[in-house]
């Protein structure tokens, strides 16, 4: 985009031009790691002296002369008795289902040897496209030595099943017997069975109650569609039959409910094609928000509002669509944006077309939003009231009730299920104070964490890998959850455990089946019941839902009483700084945080990574005069943490914001003492869990802590020409719109860069792999970054080497910020203000002439014949001189070995952890470069099998992991010389609209093509000249 | 020149593909009234392949006891329907109460025959007319396999033979030197009379001198030194390249299980055992499960097949001493070579049906698998992957396709 006055940043420094983010740049690589003391073993130091290694080396080259003189004997040791469709060596797919803390996926585990190695999406699922970041690492959850070994009593971990289960079920009939009430406390329950475990538990012991909360509510939004449509729960959105979609406050890409489901229907609003009678329309989306959250950086327009705003972003919305289409309005101060009139406007324009969807946990705010979109005709077409979404079915009231009854003493036996409440609610503290006082507490959880090391017995429910189940996330659609290895601990799945204690039969698989048997195999499957069952098993999923009209519902909500309620609690103005919990896309509610690679990834927005922190605008930064990285106290009322300041541009100004998820205390080596917990100082508002809980003040406490960061890391030092987009109203009339088409000057006048060559090309005769990247429907989300790591062994580094810019990630999502003109200093401090986003996944481009071939003194990096650039780890000495060469910063170098060092404690260096690494990849050692393969033992692999078959591959048989993971469908890889193929398709159309090389001005004609991203936005926004 | 050698290496080749095209070949040949008089029963060298794939694990093809009966004369001691309902479900006939079937049942240990459904009639009789055929000619049969053995052949490497060759001749040399020296001794004393020389030196010192005055000669003493250091310096760099090198590795493994005896003179299949070589990466080290097909029934008292029953009893697996270790940085996969390829196991194993126990032949390095890669045609036949190679490799060359011509030399073949 060199035509434009555009500027595009990578981060705050990068626009200021910082002295260190200059420094920083020009180096290649971070030399003199601030904190290298750490890591001063005579090995692996990186401040090793001189003498050290020579003593290294002479001992190395004893060492292996005395190696040398006899091969160890290595064991080849077969099975005994192989099962049946195992083969070692070649994997195995099942079809099973991730549903735990709040999230969904139908998934297909990859097993080698019996030992799940990868999570992939299931296509078959009519919901889940796509697989992300997170359900990616809960495969690294299995293999987590931290986890209970068996079931514990108190302290004492020797007791047995058998044991535990006379004593909890003898305890159970006394509490029952004496009218004392049972409480069985857990997160959403999306399993059927699991339901109907539960209602045979409360028949057995009659004085139980089964209460169901979310660390991240939604009981407001259930509460609100109770009062206004008579039906407590969640209807099924979709998004892809929006034409203008409005968000307030709802990251609905990211954290709000079903994000991978609703970024697939939301990615098909915004793809476009310059085939001739190709799609060129696309949703338009606003965004209201108090932090920059990843929904918001997709955006066409967005606009920071203040928590104590947000209720009348609502209000004012509604009175602008309400006059305008001559309903009554409603009393409530009017909040003066003005993309409040545009998307009034655009929502009246495309009614019944329209969709608003808000996050905010108030049932005042919601059933404005409800009327909202009931006067948009949205019931019925974009929201299907018959179906209900099960994911969110927490109550925070009942949730509250029960604290109450805890610390009244009034409970006989608590159990908890897939809940650690004493972390993840606001009131923990007054349960972790009360628990110990119940007579009978049990956690089924699989460590002792916060919650669990409070009770009398931990029971560890296995890990849904090795687990039977079921789940209704939507109503009418069904999944299956099947083991894929045997028990690694002596661990029972919790709903084996609550039938065994009901004096069922605890076999839970036939509970499961018979479950199906009677009550969905009758729901029109048809055919005998077990072939119906194998049937079910094999696709994972049993979608009679699917293809039902979508239905409306007359909306019967008092609208006037809310409008009251919302003036009451929101402000159009106010100047103190407020707070605003968040949702992490990778991290979510914490659950699952001592997961080295969920701590890794990097958050979308702010690419930090392994820690939480308060996030200020520029503007409240500086009144405050702190800066990134000065640690504030930021006071709730008392309650207080200490925070990192990360200064974030598009953050409404005079908020702080926290994420929640951090801080956990007893989770695991990964996860203790990361960041800060926040969940207390969450606050109830009537009743309802609020993330927005007021008025704060923030202080200096004079400390620094780095925040590990990767934004500015391997910057392309001003190039430009990385990012190109356009607006659509530009795109309509050219398809090139947006594009940069570098001229060279020569002697015969200028020629395009192509055109001009010292190098003589490659010859693809077989295959040319490729890929394309639509910049428009990536959204950001960072799933292809996880589904690298766990495809290709990608080593952990941790907080320090991050700091140390030594992430090894093979992928990483390039998010720029860019705004009009900062040439002035008023402009700088504009352009941070609410900046555009652009996000770009970047691996290895492939370049065809390949700058880092040429340099490769030992030739450890070569081209094939298919059009990729090899790596050959053992030829690599670790000059990086390709690194060095590489434009596009792609190329990783192994600073340490990862794999078998005790600083680097990330389930990697273990035995149970080193069960996750793909053993069709190598697991590089120390000192060796790195990079993207574009999954090549994957390519190897379909070749093989297309040729064992006698045949083509197909397209789409081949697929990386990136691309198969995209819930949105963002990357196409395929083979090019196959005119056939997907990709080949895409670019046939494209190569003369949207499609472009990165740094097209020199020449080395990557196999990675983008798509220019197209903004929604006024034309006039934009120099649209390309 | 080249072409007559190239076309005895394809016969060589041709004629150890399997024994058993060249048993029937014999067979064949030497009783050709035989062949065509069973012609009109059934197609003995369909049956041949049939019989091969799945009934030789448990039956032979003589009169003599395997797993099952030996099946000699089967077509004369059973009627033709019996069989084939017999071959189709065994079990629903012993169910039904044939009393053949239950006899035969009841003989063999209660064990139960596979049921082959697929097999139509008209493979049931090209089997028949294999086994006849088979003991018509059974001296053709056991003249047969040595020869085929032999065509195999290949040496990698100098043999022992050779190199003990090599050593009685120097030894002989040496005696020899040292007669001489004596003789010489003995002349010269005899001509001086007195023991001394010509001039009055003994002969010893007069050759020790001469050896003195050579030693002290800085042009031979400099060439002795460069001709040592070479010759160290080369010993170190083949000795340098042959670190981790394997060849001839042929360790004491857990159970004294002989190709020999299985693969060379019962001829199982390799198939049969080695389960994933078609499939996949790895060509399986058999589980006891596949032992147990023959073994539940054949020597069972014998010390070593009682070692697999102690495993399965004890529920410990045999841990096999691995022969071939292709170091961790390299990917391999059977089924590209075999399925795809279609090389024969012997290729890179040796004489596998030869070997008592199992060594390993080829040297495994990177040049061993370039060199092949380089030299070997790609398998294109019948295979649709490689039509629009070999097309548009014969319009640019007049050479085969060679593996290497389609990226068989690339790092990321093997490496990544």
């Amino acid at each position: 985009m060199k035509d434009t006055n555009k500027r595009y940043w990578k981060g705050l420094e990068e626009l200021r031009n910082d002295e260190n983010f200059v420094k920083n740049a020009n180096s290649e690589f971070a030399q003199n790691a601030p904190d290298s003391s750490n890591y001063d073993s005579l090995v692996d130091g990186m401040g090793t002296h001189r003498r050290d290694f020579l003593k290294v080396l002479g001992f190395g080259m004893a060492a292996v002369s005395l190696a040398a003189c006899e091969t160890p004997v290595k064991k080849a040791i077969p099975y005994l008795n192989k099962p049946e469709g195992e083969y070692p060596t070649i994997a195995n797919w099942y079809a099973s289902t991730y549903a735990e803390g709040g999230d969904y996926a139908s998934v297909l585990v990859k097993t080698r040897e019996g030992r799940p190695i990868k999570i992939e999406p299931n296509t078959l699922s009519g919901i889940s496209k796509g697989v992300s970041g997170r359900v990616h690492a809960s495969l690294l959850s299995l293999y987590d030595v931290e986890k209970l070994k068996g079931p514990r009593k108190g302290e004492d971990t020797k007791v047995s099943w058998e044991q535990v289960d006379k004593e909890i079920m003898s305890q159970l009939a006394q509490v029952a017997t004496s009218g004392t009430p049972i409480r069985l406390v857990s997160s959403s329950v999306v399993s059927p069975s699991t339901k109907a475990v539960i209602s045979d538990f409360i028949a057995k012991y009659p004085t139980t109650q089964h209460i169901q909360y979310d660390a991240n509510s939604a009981s407001a939004l259930l509460d609100a569609n109770s009062t206004s449509f008579g039906k407590a729960a969640i209807p099924a959105y979709d998004f892809s039959k929006a034409k203008t979609i409005v968000g307030i406050d709802a990251d609905f890409l990211g954290s709000w409910l079903a994000p991978e489901m609703f970024s697939m229907q939301y990615a098909e609003t915004r793809r476009l094609s310059s085939a001739k009678d190709g799609k060129r329309d696309m949703s338009r989306h606003y965004q209201f928000e108090t932090i920059l959250s990843l929904t918001g950086s997709n955006a066409d327009y967005r606009s920071a509002v203040k928590p104590s705003q947000i209720g009348l972003v609502a209000t004012t919305l509604y009175n602008k669509v309400a006059s305008k289409m001559g309903a009554q309005t409603i009393s409530a101060p009017a909040l003066t944006i003005p993309e409040l009139d545009k998307a009034a406007a655009d929502l009246i324009a495309s009614k019944g077309e329209s969709l608003v969807v808000c996050g905010v946990n108030d049932p005042a705010v919601q059933t404005i939003v409800n009327s909202l979109n009931s006067l948009l005709g949205s019931y019925g077409s974009t929201i299907n009231l018959g179906a209900s979404m099960n994911i969110r079915q927490g109550s925070d009231k009942a949730m509250n009730g029960f604290i109450d009854e805890l610390k009244g003493n009034k409970l006989g036996a608590v159990l908890f299920l897939d809940a650690n409440p004493v972390y993840n609610h606001p009131r923990g503290a007054e349960i972790a104070e009360a628990l110990p006082k119940v007579s009978l507490s049990i956690s089924f959880s699989d460590r002792a964490d916060e919650t669990g090391s409070l009770v009398k017995y931990i029971c560890p429910s296995s890990h849904y890998l090795e687990s039977w189940g079921d789940a209704e996330p939507i109503s009418g659609f069904y999944s299956l959850t099947q083991p894929t290895i045997s028990l690694i601990y002596n661990t029972r799945q919790a709903q084996a455990s609550l039938l065994t204690w009901a004096g069922k039969n605890a076999d839970y698989h036939e509970y499961v089946k018979a479950f199906w048997r009677s009550n969905i195999y009758t729901q029109g499957a048809g055919g005998n019941f077990e072939n119906f069952w194998i049937k079910a098993l094999h696709d994972g999923v049993f979608e009679p839902g699917k293809g039902t009209t979508t239905s409306g519902g007359s909306f019967t909500g008092d609208v006037a009483g809310a409008a009251a309620s919302i003036a009451k609690t929101y402000k159009a103005t106010s100047s103190a700084i407020e707070l605003a919990l968040y949702e992490k896309v990778g991290m979510g509610t914490g659950h699952l945080a001592n997961n080295p690679w969920l701590q890794e990834m990097p958050e979308p927005v702010t690419k930090a990574c392994w820690d939480n922190y308060a996030s200020l605008s520029k503007q409240t930064a500086a009144e405050l005069g702190v800066e990134q990285g000065d640690v504030v106290k930021v006071d709730l009322k008392g309650k207080s943490v200490d925070l990192p300041v990360i200064v974030q541009p598009g953050q409404a100004i005079g908020t702080v914001a926290v994420a929640i998820g951090y801080g956990r205390e007893k989770a695991g080596k990964s996860a203790d003492g990361v960041g800060k917990n926040v969940f207390p100082m969450a606050s109830f508002a009537n009743g309802y869990l609020s993330f927005l809980p007021g008025e704060v003040s923030v202080s200096k406490t004079g400390d620094f802590k780095e925040i590990a960061q990767t934004q500015t890391h391997d910057t392309v030092m001003g190039r430009e020409s990385v990012l190109q987009e356009t607006v659509l109203a530009a795109y309509k009339k050219d398809t090139m719109a947006g594009r940069f088409v570098p001229k060279i000057e020569t002697s015969e006048g200028p020629k395009e860069a192509t055109d001009i060559s010292l190098w003589n090309g490659h010859k693809y005769p077989n295959h040319s792999w490729g890929m394309v990247i639509d910049l428009n429907t990536c959204t950001g989300c960072s799933a292809c970054v996880v589904a690298c790591q766990s495809e290709n062994n990608v080593a952990v580094v941790g907080r320090q080497e991050v700091i140390n810019r030594r992430e090894m990630h093979w992928i990483r999502i390039d998010r720029y910020y860019s705004s009009e003109s900062v040439d002035s200093t008023a402009g700088l401090e504009k352009a941070s203000e609410n900046p555009e986003v652009t996000f770009q996944p970047l691996m290895c481009q492939h370049c065809n002439n390949a700058p880092c071939e040429t340099v490769c003194p030992v030739l450890a990096t070569t081209h094939s014949s298919e059009g990729l650039n090899q790596m050959t780890y053992n030829r690599c000495v670790g000059t990086r001189y390709c690194a060095n060469n590489c434009p596009y910063k792609v190329r990783r170098f192994n600073w340490f070995k990862y794999f078998d060092n005790e600083n680097f404690d990330y389930h990697f260096n273990n035995d149970l952890g080193k069960m996750v690494i793909n053993p069709e990849v190598t697991v590089r050692s120390r000192g060796v470069i790195e990079k993207c393969s574009m999954c090549v033992q994957r390519i190897q692999e379909g070749k093989l099998t297309a040729r064992k078959e006698r045949r083509r591959p197909q397209d789409g048989e081949i697929v990386t992991a990136c691309a198969q993971t995209c819930p949105t469908n963002a990357i196409t890889f395929g083979d090019m010389n196959d005119p056939e193929s997907a990709i080949s398709k895409i670019l046939e159309v494209e190569r003369e609209g949207r499609a472009f090389h990165m740094l097209e001005e020199i020449n080395v004609r990557p196999q990675v093509s983008y798509l220019t991203k197209v903004r929604n936005k006024e034309a006039a926004a934009q120099n649209t000249e390309a | 020149m080249n072409i007559q050698i190239k076309k005895t290496a394809l016969i060589a080749k041709k004629l150890s593909v399997r024994m058993k095209k060249f048993i029937v070949g014999l067979a064949l040949l030497c009783s050709p009234f035989l062949a065509f008089a069973q012609d009109a029963e059934g197609d003995a060298a369909k049956g041949e392949t049939l019989f091969k794939n799945n009934c030789s694990s448990c039956h032979n093809v003589t009169a003599e006891k395997s797993v099952g009966p030996g099946l000699k004369g089967i077509s004369e001691r059973r009627d033709f329907p019996w069989l084939v309902s017999w071959i189709h479900n065994s079990q629903a006939m012993i169910a039904s109460g044939d009393p053949a079937a239950v006899k035969l049942y009841n003989e063999y240990n209660q064990a139960q025959m596979t049921s082959f459904p697929n097999l139509s009639e008209d493979d049931i009789k090209g089997i028949l007319a294999y086994i006849d055929q088979a003991n018509a000619a059974p001296v053709a049969a056991d003249g047969g396999s040595p020869a085929a053995g032999a065509a195999v052949a290949q040496s990698s490497g100098p043999s022992d033979l050779f190199v003990l060759v090599l050593i009685a001749l120097l030894v002989v040399m040496l005696l020899v030197l040292g007669v001489l020296l004596v003789i010489v001794t003995l002349l010269s004393k005899a001509v001086s009379g007195d023991a001394t020389g010509a001039d009055g030196v003994p002969f010893m010192d007069r050759l020790k001198t001469t050896f003195s005055k050579a030693a002290n000669n800085p042009a031979i003493r400099s060439a002795t030194i460069w001709v040592f250091v070479l010759l160290v310096t080369k010993a170190l760099i083949d000795g340098a390249y042959n670190v981790g090198v394997q060849q001839g590795y042929a360790p004491k493994q857990p159970i004294a299980f002989s190709h020999k005896l299985h693969a060379g003179e019962y001829q199982i299949d390799c198939n049969y055992c080695h389960t994933g070589v078609n499939r996949g990466k790895s060509a399986h080290i058999p589980s006891a499960n596949i032992c147990m097909n023959c073994h539940g029934a054949i020597k069972k008292e014998s010390p070593e097949i009682q070692k697999i029953y102690a495993a399965i009893e004890t529920n410990q697996p045999i841990e096999w001493v691995r022969v071939h270790n292709l170091p961790d940085l390299a990917y391999f996969n059977h089924s590209q070579h075999v399925n795809v390829g279609g090389l024969e196991c012997q290729q890179c194993h040796g004489e596998i049906e030869k070997m008592e126990v199992v060594e390993q032949r080829s040297s495994l390095t990177m040049g061993w698998c370039i060199d092949c890669h380089r030299k070997t045609e790609v398998n294109t036949k019948g295979n649709a992957y490689y039509d629009k190679l070999v097309q548009l490799h014969n319009s640019e060359s007049k050479e085969a396709l060679k593996v290497a011509d389609i990226g068989g030399l690339e790092c990321s073949k093997c490496h990544y």
